[in-house]
């Protein structure tokens, strides 16, 4: 086991103004399952590509385990890495697929065979081992990489987007698949992804990326409810955070806590407002209800979404008495974005 | 929508006007296949044909008038030493120059798939051979193979390795040393740029994923790089030896065969026999042999090609 630090990491691709990772400091802890989440292009997967190896820095420095490794070469690093196509040799049987990176260290074929037959029945593959790629549905060749990943007992692994080239339905027990595997082989890893839910519910932590420099590093649950500006307000949750201008501060709050009078108990803290509802979509387990809110700020236009158990009706074209307490409003810098101190409505 | 309905009847009406034959995907299908089918049977089936009738008559420069022999010609060629020689000749230039052809196109294409200044130089100058008429570059080759004044043999004078003149294509051995030089010197770019699209076809998370299991260069080559661009190496072997074993323009320019039939090859052979020597009827003979290699050596070929492809 081992942790992974990256100090002042810059990396500028030629032709390109803007670095794709600008002068990035991150350290993750012991065992930590690390998830970079951004949306495409902030520089996630240049990030985990510089820790890999794969590229090198402009400038900056990557230690594993404490040790420098800008200059060497991925396989000097003690890495394992599983690529967003999985990229396993078509050409080879699942089995030697897993099998290759042990014998490229020269490993001794019955040890190669043991571990290939532990790091299979760990993932739960060993009929398949005989068949190639071609053969296998996505979520096997996914268990493949992870297999194949997983035998050399690396220091640390590296995950790029490995769900997302799985259908939705696979998708989900895919990513339990991933916790437990975590959970079993308790080793650091960096999971670059652009899904959301993949991130809160697999990361110890989230860093929050954007233009190649980490907005905000915190566990799920912190970087949730506390963004620390308007772009992870905004980027973190689906639909996402509210966000009402006012003259000299931008006020924040998540969709569901915009609730009708009389469904919750606010206390002295609730702050009344007038909504007045365009649209009700209703999806199921909620219902979706957007409209133009009054006394925040200036009117303007938010979502609010009412778990299934609200069944309060709340008719389109009327203006309806909603509340939010005033510890969900969050304030944020009208020109830097950046979050401000709590304070009262 | 009154005004719009007459229009829509003459719309109608012109369906049936000539301009839209060729919407007609019945018409239009052959006419588009017509030039190739003329092509190939003016150029290739008619004489794969007349060769064919050639080889069982009697026919020659000065008598064309045509009689059945049956297959004397071919029990004649099967007989004589010259056509045993140009035959294994072929094949031994055929499989020389393809095995140099494979290992010099692979390093070419690894080296034109990497980045670096002044690429498109070196891409063209690779090309340069290709591009080059057979007998053009060949008379250059002639040039530098020369009895007295090649600039190879000056240059191994000046370098201290050799005295004299080596007489490149008056020796048996160099004659055909030459000869592959040559053939291997021409086929080389079509090889490597051959390669070198199957090697950017490669995708490039399959190259991460090897360089992050620890395979250093040659274990990424022989169990990557090789495997995943085996089926366009078959397919640029195939192109190759096609061009090689059919070539006339090499050998002739070259040595005419010589000495004494030491380089002598099918086409050449036919060529001197048929052409020159006048025996249209033995000459079509001797060029039919190359049809059932050359047709084996496809159907392999490309067998295995299929055969990679769906594994």
């Amino acid at each position: 086991m081992a942790t992974v630090e990256v100090r002042h990491l810059t990396k500028r691709f030629e032709g390109n103004a803007t670095p794709a990772v600008d002068d990035l400091d991150l350290i993750t802890g012991e065992g930590e399952y690390l998830v970079l989440l951004g949306p495409s292009g902030c520089g996630k997967t240049t990030l985990l590509r510089l820790i890999a190896g794969l590229e090198q820095p402009t400038s900056g420095e990557v230690f594993i385990g404490g040790e420098p490794m800008v200059g060497l070469p991925p396989r000097a690093r003690r890495i394992a890495m599983v690529f967003q196509s999985y990229a396993l040799y078509p050409h080879k049987t699942a089995r030697k697929n897993i099998e290759f990176p042990l014998r490229a260290a020269g490993v001794a074929a019955e040890e190669r065979a043991k571990k290939v037959e532990w790091a299979a029945e760990l993932l739960g593959i060993t009929r398949l081992l005989d068949r190639r790629p071609r053969h296998l549905s996505g979520g096997e060749r996914q268990r493949v990489a992870l297999a194949r990943a997983l035998v050399r007992e690396p220091d640390v692994f590296l995950l790029d987007e490995p769900l997302s080239n799985l259908d939705a339905k696979l998708r989900a027990t895919a990513r339990d698949d991933l916790k437990q595997f975590q959970d079993r082989v308790d080793t650091t890893t960096i999971y670059v992804t652009h899904d959301q839910v993949e991130a809160m519910g697999l990361g110890d932590r989230i860093a929050v990326m954007a233009e190649g420099r980490i907005r905000q590093l915190g566990t799920p649950f912190e970087v949730y409810d506390d963004p620390a500006d308007t772009f992870v307000a905004t980027f973190l949750g689906s639909p996402p955070m509210n966000m009402v201008e006012r003259e000299d501060v931008i006020v924040g709050f998540r969709p569901e806590s915009l609730l009708p009078k009389g469904v919750v108990d606010g206390g002295p803290e609730a702050v009344d407002v007038a909504f007045e509802v365009s649209r009700v979509e209703y999806l199921g387990a909620e219902r979706q209800v957007v409209g133009t809110v009054e006394g925040l700020g200036p009117p303007t236009r938010v979502i609010a979404v009412l778990p299934a158990n609200v069944s309060v009706a709340v008719p389109a074209g009327e203006v309806s008495d909603f509340v939010v307490r005033a510890s969900d409003l969050r304030f944020f810098d009208k020109t830097t974005g950046l979050r401000l101190p709590r304070r009262h409505p | 929508m009154s005004v719009g309905a007459p229009e829509a009847g003459a719309l109608r009406a012109g369906r049936r006007q000539p301009r839209y034959l060729l919407d007609r995907e019945g018409l239009l299908g052959p006419l588009l296949l017509m030039p190739a089918v003329v092509y190939i049977l003016a150029l290739v089936a008619v004489p794969f044909f007349l060769a064919i009738g050639f080889s069982l008559s009697d026919v020659t420069v000065g008598d064309p008038s045509f009689d059945y022999v049956g297959l004397r010609n071919f029990r004649a060629v099967l007989r004589d030493p010259v056509f045993l020689r140009a035959l294994r000749n072929s094949l031994f230039i055929t499989v020389v120059t393809m095995v140099l052809v494979l290992v010099l196109g692979k390093v070419l294409a690894l080296v034109l798939v990497k980045d670096f200044r002044g690429k498109w130089l070196v891409r063209f100058l690779v090309l340069l051979p290709w591009t080059t008429p057979v007998s053009l570059a060949t008379i250059a080759w002639l040039w530098l193979l020369d009895s007295l004044f090649s600039p190879i043999d000056w240059t191994l004078r000046r370098l201290g390795l050799l005295e004299g003149n080596l007489h490149w294509l008056g020796n048996d051995t160099l004659a055909m040393v030459s000869v592959i030089a040559v053939q291997v010197w021409r086929i080389v770019p079509l090889a490597a740029v051959i390669i070198s699209a199957g090697l950017a076809a490669i995708p490039q998370d399959i190259n991460d994923a090897a360089e992050v299991d620890g395979a250093g260069f040659w274990r990424k080559l022989f169990q990557v790089t090789i495997p995943l661009t085996a089926p366009v190496m078959a397919v640029a072997t195939l192109f190759g030896a096609i061009l090689v074993f059919t070539d006339l323009s090499v050998v002739y320019v070259l040595t005419r065969g010589g000495p004494v039939d030491a380089t002598q090859t099918l086409p050449t052979w036919a060529f001197f026999r048929g052409i020159q020597g006048g025996d249209l009827a033995q000459g079509a003979a001797v060029a039919l042999f190359l049809f059932p290699v050359l047709l084996a050596m496809a159907v392999l070929i490309l067998r295995a090609v299929r055969r990679m492809e769906t594994m």
